[in-house]
């Protein structure tokens, strides 16, 4: 770690419980160096996650920091967003976590447009469970309650995000690292609902479901399947099964829930 | 600012008494008979520069409440039945990590949807042990449209002052019953507010009990000492723990809190007790019915005299156990099955005759119907 990122860290509460191989770090990793490009006051950053593994990310984060319920941190996160508007907040969750339990609230913090950052740490895996198929569980992927393979249809999140308003959408992978960065900066700097889903790997338990027991070989499993969005427009729908399209989906200014409420306040309080 | 007098219905009095209070958030999803809570916040917050949101459902309302009480506002939801059965694994959360809040119940006829319209007071147990595990908890249940603004201003304090959520267990009808409320000066009203780590504490740690009350001082989300809030069982640091002895004494100090001070939080009304060979026990709406009651039979000469809670949780267990030996009958009357009856039981320790009068069909229970019963266990029916 570069001693000038030791800040970000509570590193007397290191080491994390990840299992070796595990991405989650290299996504913690991800969080901080784009906070530390932006240089985003750090008395001012509150960081909120539900349960999972994933979400014991922020436990290791020097900031304002709450790990919530399973599938709740977005609504945890909007009642600060909303009681403090100065914090920035961001949500740090699995796909477990945001997609199955807390479907709901990611699509109506998606769609108030409220000023929250969701980074989904995104394993196709219910990884602290040990290893039963969540909502983005590819079909015919093995886990451990999909012994035959698994037959429910995954979610594409970030057409999920932008259909329900989200106003930054992007999708980066933990192959891509200097590019999942600077997407996560450009969330943080987004004024109103900004989503990465970042696409990551758990080894002990995907991998090990699906013949990819080694970190390395769910890394060049990533890096074969990712295509730009860019190339990505040009090959058909059959072309691009399988694939994880990446890069920047939707950016749009819209108006910003806390805004809007300031501007309630603002409104009734003249009527006096 | 004198005094005002007004016509005013009970949840209107919880929404004055809330803003009194110093509630300035409030998440809610609308359900009957709490709704008018809902509407009468998200009217008044913004005047005082409150914030109002109605979230997706209980469970997200829950998690709004909380989160808005860590950056240090008072904070508050209102639901019946179904949704507070929604919202339980997060007042765990919050019982667990110690964070201020009220949640009012307007009970309705259950179970699930039940009754929406009719009265009820059938969540007595769900609002002492909804929520999993062992945890503290408050429960407050008012009788009058005055009674809710002014125990829903004590929910606020208690819920400061002991780190604890508070519930405001109220049914149908004093939620929904118009009576005229003169409402105090502001000036009057005593507020507690959470209790802040001093500016001389350097190495802030959330729970730990500097000044050896139980109750940690609380920093807010924003103020500048970074620190981490968890649902996981935790030690002094506010970091995760599965050791034995910070669990014991996590759990401890969280019922210490509320036991240490009962005599703070318990709060009931005892009425022609003194020579009483049959006592009433009740709350709420029902109670209404018992004091009538109790005043037509005391004009026919009888002994009978009434218990009336307003701290329901922790149970007011010296209310029975300081009975005189002339009290033989103690008649429990509830809107429910017989919830409350068993903690009195447990509470007489066979001293007494404990018996349970009770209605579960969507009527209150009437004053005649008390007679009847107190006569019935008294053998002079
Ligand atoms: C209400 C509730 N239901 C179920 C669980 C059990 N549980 C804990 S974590 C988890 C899944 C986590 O998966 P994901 O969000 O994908 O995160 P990961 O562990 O893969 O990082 C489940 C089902 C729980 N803690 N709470
Ligand atoms: S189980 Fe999977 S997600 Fe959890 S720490 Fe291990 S590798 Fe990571």
């Amino acid at each position: 770690m570069r001693k000038e990122l030791e800040k970000y860290f509570r590193t007397e509460k290191l080491p994390h419980i990840w299992c070796p191989g595990c991405s989650h770090g290299i996504l913690t990793g991800a969080v901080i160096r784009a906070i530390d490009n932006l240089k985003l006051d750090q008395k001012k950053i509150c960081i909120v996650s539900g349960i999972g593994c994933s979400s014991r990310a922020p436990g290791y984060m020097n900031f304002y920091t709450l790990h919530t319920t399973h599938g709740r941190a977005l609504a945890f996160a909007t009642g600060i967003k909303l009681a403090n508007p100065d914090l920035k907040v961001i949500v740090l969750t699995g796909d477990g976590d945001c997609a199955a339990i807390g479907g709901n609230h990611f699509i109506h913090a998606a769609r108030r447009n409220i000023d929250i950052t969701t980074v989904v740490f995104n394993n196709n895996i219910y990884g602290m469970t040990s290893g039963q198929y969540s909502p983005m569980t590819p079909r015919g992927a093995y886990a451990t309650t999909a012994p035959y393979g698994n037959i429910d249809r995954s979610f594409d999140l970030c057409k999920l995000a932008q259909s329900a308003g989200a106003t930054y959408v992007a999708r980066g992978t933990v192959y891509h690292i200097p590019q999942l960065i600077k997407l996560i900066e450009k969330a943080l700097q987004h004024k109103g609902f900004s989503f990465v889903d970042a696409v990551s790997i758990c080894p002990t338990y995907f991998g090990r479901k699906n013949k990819m027991a080694s970190p390395v070989k769910m890394m060049e499993f990533i890096r074969d399947a990712s295509i730009p969005i860019k190339s990505a427009e040009k090959l058909s729908k059959e072309e691009l099964a399988g694939k994880i399209v990446i890069g920047e989906f939707y950016e749009e200014q819209a108006p910003e829930y806390t805004e809007e409420y300031a501007k309630v306040i603002e409104k009734v309080r003249e009527g006096n | 600012m004198s005094s005002e007098a007004r016509l005013m219905q009970g949840n209107e009095a919880c929404v004055e008494g809330a803003i009194a209070a110093g509630m300035r958030f409030y998440a809610g999803y609308p359900i009957t008979p709490s709704t008018e809570i809902a509407e009468l916040s998200a009217e008044k917050l913004p005047k005082v520069g409150g914030k109002f949101i109605q979230m997706e459902d209980e469970i997200a309302s829950m998690g709004a409440v909380i989160g808005a009480s860590l950056t240090g506002l008072k904070a508050m939801t209102a639901t019946s039945g179904p949704g507070f059965s929604l919202k339980q694994e997060n007042i765990g959360f919050a019982s667990l990590t110690e964070v201020p809040c009220v949640i009012v119940n307007v009970q309705r006829g259950g179970p699930s949807t039940g009754l929406p319209t009719l009265p009820a007071q059938g969540d007595v147990m769900q609002a002492r042990w909804g929520t999993h595990g062992d945890h503290p908890i408050i429960v407050l249940s008012p009788s009058y449209v005055k009674e809710v603004y002014e125990l829903t201003i004590r929910a606020f304090n208690l819920s400061e002052k002991y780190r604890v959520p508070c519930i405001l267990l109220m049914d149908e009808v004093v939620a929904h019953m118009r009576e005229k409320v003169e409402l105090p000066d502001p000036s009057t009203i005593k507020i507690i507010n959470r209790k802040k780590p001093a500016p001389s504490i350097v190495n802030y740690e959330p729970y730990r009990d500097y000044d050896g009350d139980g109750i940690p001082p609380m920093a807010s989300f924003g103020e500048g000492m970074s620190f981490h809030v968890t649902g996981l069982i935790h030690d002094v640091t506010g970091f995760p723990s599965t050791n034995a002895r910070v669990t014991e004494a996590l759990i401890n100090r969280l019922m210490k809190k509320i036991f240490d001070n009962l005599d703070d939080i318990l709060d009931y009304e005892s009425i022609f007790v003194e020579d009483a060979e049959s006592v009433v026990i009740s709350f709420g709406s029902t109670a209404r019915s018992v004091l009538r009651a109790v005043h037509l039979m005391r004009q026919e000469g009888q002994k009978i005299g009434m218990i009336r809670l307003k701290t329901i949780w922790p149970f007011a267990h010296k209310a029975i156990q300081n009975l005189s030996s002339q009290v033989k009958n103690l008649i429990v009357a509830e809107m429910n099955f017989g919830q409350m009856v068993e903690t009195v039981r447990a509470s007489a320790g066979g001293r007494f005759n404990v018996v349970g009068l009770n209605k579960f069909n969507g009527e209150l229970i009437t004053p005649d119907e008390v007679i009847v019963k107190v006569r019935e266990v008294m053998g002079h029916a």
